[in-house]
């Protein structure tokens, strides 16, 4: 684990670049960690993503995958792709700050 | 050697239920990591996309170790729908999408799909025969024209 100074704000990650304490999260460190992830800027829709995979975390104590993402969030499996090309329940989950959800489906 | 995949191919060559859903898998986890993938169906496997036949996909009752069942058994008629049910009722609690479900979700990550040529001469279907999801019908040149560069698995 390494400290990492997202937006001026020093946060706790894994060798993959999730943050391992969700409480350090802000806003501006997830404007900042989807910049570094070539998503800028962040939409409205982005955020809706974003903010339902934190309260699904804190529901939880886990992200949802990419199937439950599409059937629970309001945004579908398409659009998901569209706005995280790059793997929507992954990226989603480290642009919101919490672990990357481990589901195989 | 890279230390990332950026890209498969997997190719679904049976058409039994334990032979179709580990492509599935493979294939829609590979989406989720943000790595390309294209589904190629060659063989049996085409019943997987066949839009009269997808929804019909059975698990082998016979020749099956994994069953842990005697052939003799597994030759008894219903015995196949009896454990495609059991298998199907375990998935669905485990919250696993049934083939047709599967399909959509896969189409909407973005994942190619494509229908093997000789496969379907051989067979006798036609382009409306599959799920709409399926973008052609290629040969094996084809194929590994669409697959190049990246990783090929065989089920």
């Amino acid at each position: 684990m390494t400290v990492d100074t997202i937006a001026g704000t020093p946060v706790d990650v894994n060798e993959e670049g999730f943050l391992t304490d969700p409480s350090q999260w802000n806003e501006e460190v997830a404007v900042e960690l989807a910049r570094r992830e070539g998503i800028d800027p962040l939409t409205d829709r982005h955020w809706e993503v974003v903010r339902f995979m934190r309260a699904e975390y804190e529901a939880k104590g886990t992200g949802p995958t990419v199937r439950v993402l599409g059937k629970t969030s309001g945004v579908p499996v398409k659009e998901l792709y569209q706005l995280f090309p790059k793997g929507p329940a992954k990226l989603a989950a480290k642009i919101a700050g919490i672990p990357k959800p481990r589901g195989c489906i | 050697m890279c230390d990332t995949i950026e890209k498969v191919s997997i190719i679904i060559s049976k058409g039994s239920l334990e032979g179709i859903y580990p492509g599935l898998i493979m294939a829609n986890g590979a989406r989720a990591e943000g790595i390309e993938a294209n589904l190629f169906f060659t063989f049996f496997g085409l019943d997987a996309i066949h839009s009269k036949r997808l929804e019909h996909i059975k698990v082998a009752a016979v020749g099956n170790p994994g069953m842990h069942m005697a052939s003799l058994v597994g030759v008894l008629p219903g015995m196949s729908a009896i454990a495609t049910h059991m298998m199907e009722k375990k998935m669905a609690a485990f919250d696993i999408p049934d083939i047709p479900e599967f399909m959509e979700l896969i189409g909407d990550t973005g994942c190619g799909m494509y229908a093997c040529k000789a496969s379907v001469d051989l067979f006798g279907f036609a382009e409306g025969d599959f799920i709409e999801q399926v973008q052609g019908i290629i040969t094996v040149g084809e194929f590994y024209e669409i697959a190049a560069g990246g990783q090929i698995i065989f089920t």
